[in-house]
Formats: structure tokens, C-alpha cells, sequence
């Protein structure tokens, strides 16, 4: 094993726990794919070539689940028009990562145009992921026409308020939060008040030294605010989490993987399996980006996540379908 | 004389006062379409008079919506090439967005 290579980094200058250097390293990778993990409060970073030889020796996580995200099934115009053959290789590709995930993410636009026939495909083929467990969180295009009234009945069970909620799963608590619903004129993401003070109370009860994972659909840290990419009040949600060790937040809606690392909280988001969107700021607007065929499934992806006791971080992977 | 000159004055101005706006709304009976593309609408400020029917159409590949903030009128989702009309039946500034996309926001008035 090469010890001296390039791809890994052991540099804490300010005893934070993020190396800058290697905080822009992992920046760089996140179109292709990186794995970025905290041990003893050092930052290491992994190129996904590198992913082999960790999986012996560091991969050894006592929780691993999968994040999907941004299916938009229904989809048909040329920046992909086979979204089910899409949605099917990110599937073919979490039935092969070498740690079975105890569960799934969906972080939101699982349709396209909220019609039953959309949710119905995603489900269906879902049953034929080895992981059988779905959580979701709804996207804007869930919401479509109901004020996402079919979504809560087929993935939300009877939950409170607007559908958000919280479970815990080896020691990690999980927190689905809904940022699609009441959108102001002119505003970003809404959470709102009703399901911030739900979620200030839910967190009251744990242990600073319980790893959280919030996931929801539009981003929790400012992006691009010109396209909508950011959460009017997602600095009230986070304040409730100071004084947690490890909080992990995992989003969507941007069709493309990001990363920032900011104190105690890693932010990142999620590729999509249906079709990629451009880099901010980089088109005339944040609608679906066509790709020569060859490429497009370079830049869809699935995202896996693994957690080990005593480790800092959770391990954020993305891999792209192709 | 000078009754008579000012007199003329007077019509002048007044025929010009009534003339403009004229010229203005015969210009907007045309443009009663609003496109909905690359994420904003065009035009982003469209004047018309009382009674005029505004025609969206959504040029984008992604759904969108047209709603008043005053919820005088909401439209479904519309995907590609979509339509939504609403006849305005009062005068007032009407302050309009996308509910999917609120950064998307614009104006009709209605004189």
C-alpha cells in the first residue's frame, strides 16, 4: 500500500479538526467523487480510486446507509430521457456497495410532476434494491397541486405538522425536515415556525455526543442565493445543533455534489439520478443541463455514508452511475 | 386675445394628456402574454387595462406556477409549453410568483 500518496491529507494547523488545504481538496474532488473522513479530529480526504484498499482497513462502519436524490421520475426531455434506466443503474449501484446500507435517504423531487404514476414507478422499482427501508423528504416537485397531501399519505405514515420527523438508528439521530412548503415571493427554502420549534424541542433530550444527520430537500447553507439555493431560516435550525460534536447535513435539489465544512457541521449535497444542473452562476439559469450522452451518467450519482462509534465524522462517499 | 390663447393652450395640453395614455394602451392590447423562461417571467412589469385576459405560457423544461401574492389567482403547476389565463376585472398592481421558484416574481397592472 502506498502510504505517500497524494490523495490523502494529515494536516489540523488550527486543532479544528478541518484542514483547510485539505477542506479545498476534498472541494475539488466532490465532482468525481471523494470520501472524507475524521479521525481523532484530523481530516483525511480519499480519492474514490482509493476506495479498495479503505474498504479493508477503515471502512469498517458499524452504521452504513445511502443517500438518493432528485429521481424526478416522469422526466422525458432531451437532458435524459430515460430516467427509469437512470434511476435503475443508482439502484444496481447500492445493491453493490461492499457494506450492505441498513437504510435509504430519498432527499426529495422523487417525481417530477407529483402524479400518482410517477411515485408509483419510483416505488415499485425500489422493491428491487437490497435495502428495503425508504426514508424520504419531499421536494418542491412532490408538492405540485396538494400542497404535498399525496406525498405525506404514501411516504409519510401519519407524521405531524408538514411531514417532518426524526428517528434513531445506532446511536445516530436522524432528523427529516421539510423545506418545500410556504415559500415566500421572493424568499429561498422555508422551514417556518411551527417545525423549528418542533425540532428545537426534539434535539433537547440527547447527548451532545449524539452524531445528528439532518436531510432535506433544499440545501441548509446558502449556496447561490439568485437561484433559490439556500433556506431563509436554516441558521435557526442549525443553531440548535452548537452543541452537538458531529452534525452531518445531507441535501438535494442542486443536481450536483457540494461540500463545506464549517465548525462541528459537514454540509453536503447530493447528485442526482435524473439529469445535472449547472455549476452556479455558470448558465443563464438553474434549469436542467444537457450533456453529450457519453457523459451524462459521469455527473448522476448515489451518495453512501458510514458511521463508526468513537470516529469524529461520518464518512460522506459519492459515486456517480457511470 | 389673451382669454382665446390660453383657452387654446388649455385644449392643447389636455388633448395631449388624453392622447398619451391612449397610445400606451393601444400598445398593450397586444402584449397580453407573459413567457415563462430560463426561470423568469418576460415581462417582468406589464401594464394593461380593467378587463384585459393575461395569457403564461411556460417555455421551460421545469414545471412552474403563477401565483398572486394577494391569492386573487393561482394556477396549477404547468409543465412545458403550459397555459394559465386570468382576466383582470379590477385596477391595481398585482405582485405575482413562482410558489416552486420563488426568486421568480413579477408585476401586472391593471389601469
Amino acid at each position: 500500500m502506498d502510504h505517500n500518496t497524494k490523495d490523502e491529507i494529515l494536516h489540523d494547523h488550527h486543532h479544528d479538526g478541518i484542514d483547510r488545504r485539505g477542506f479545498l481538496k476534498c472541494m475539488a474532488w466532490a465532482g468525481t467523487g471523494a470520501l472524507c473522513l475524521m479521525k481523532g479530529g484530523v481530516l483525511q480526504s480519499y480519492s474514490l480510486s482509493r476506495l479498495p484498499e479503505l474498504k479493508a482497513k477503515d471502512a469498517q462502519a458499524e452504521l452504513s446507509f445511502v443517500q438518493i436524490s432528485d429521481s424526478h421520475m416522469g422526466f422525458n426531455k432531451p437532458e435524459n430521457t430515460d430516467v427509469v434506466g437512470t434511476f435503475k443503474a443508482a439502484i444496481d449501484k447500492i445493491n453493490a456497495l461492499p457494506l450492505k446500507p441498513a437504510f435509504m435517504l430519498h432527499t426529495g423531487d422523487v417525481s417530477h410532476l407529483s402524479k400518482p404514476e410517477e411515485f408509483d414507478t419510483v416505488q415499485q422499482m425500489l422493491k428491487s434494491a437490497s435495502v428495503k427501508d425508504v426514508f424520504y423528504v419531499p421536494g418542491e416537485h412532490d408538492m405540485l397541486n396538494d400542497d404535498g397531501q399525496q406525498f405525506r399519505q404514501r411516504f409519510g405514515g401519519g407524521r405531524q405538522g408538514g411531514g417532518w420527523y426524526s428517528f434513531d438508528h445506532k446511536g445516530v439521530h436522524f432528523i427529516g425536515l421539510v423545506n418545500v412548503m410556504n415559500l415566500k415571493a421572493g424568499g429561498l427554502g422555508n422551514l417556518g415556525g411551527e417545525q423549528l420549534a418542533w425540532m428545537e424541542k426534539d434535539v433537547k433530550h440527547l447527548s451532545k455526543s449524539a452524531p445528528i444527520v439532518v436531510f432535506a430537500h433544499i440545501p441548509l447553507w446558502t449556496i447561490y442565493p439568485e437561484w433559490g439555493w439556500g433556506t431563509e431560516d436554516s441558521a435557526q435550525a442549525l443553531s440548535y445543533l452548537k452543541r452537538f460534536g458531529s452534525v452531518t447535513v445531507l441535501n438535494g435539489h442542486i443536481h450536483q455534489t457540494m461540500q463545506k465544512v464549517e465548525g462541528n457541521v459537514t454540509f453536503h449535497t447530493a447528485a442526482s439520478t435524473a439529469f445535472p444542473q449547472p455549476k452556479p452562476g455558470t448558465a443563464p439559469s438553474a434549469g436542467p443541463m444537457k450533456v453529450p450522452a457519453e457523459q451524462l451518467r459521469s455527473l448522476l450519482g448515489i451518495t453512501d455514508v458510514n458511521y463508526r462509534r468513537g470516529q469524529h465524522a461520518l464518512a460522506v462517499v459519492d459515486s456517480s452511475l457511470g | 386675445m389673451k382669454r382665446v390663447v390660453l383657452a387654446l393652450a388649455i385644449a392643447l395640453a389636455l388633448g395631449l394628456a388624453a392622447s398619451a395614455p391612449f397610445v400606451r394602451a393601444a400598445l398593450d392590447e397586444n402584449a397580453t402574454e407573459v413567457k415563462i423562461d430560463n426561470f423568469s417571467f418576460t415581462p417582468s412589469t406589464m401594464s394593461v387595462p380593467v378587463g384585459t385576459q393575461v395569457h403564461w405560457i411556460n417555455r421551460d423544461d421545469i414545471p412552474h406556477t403563477v401565483v398572486s401574492e394577494d391569492k386573487a389567482f393561482k394556477s396549477k403547476a404547468l409543465d412545458t409549453d403550459d397555459r394559465f389565463s386570468y382576466t383582470f376585472s379590477k385596477p391595481g398592481t398585482y405582485k405575482y410568483f413562482c410558489s416552486l421558484h420563488p426568486k421568480m416574481t413579477a408585476i401586472i397592472v391593471v389601469h
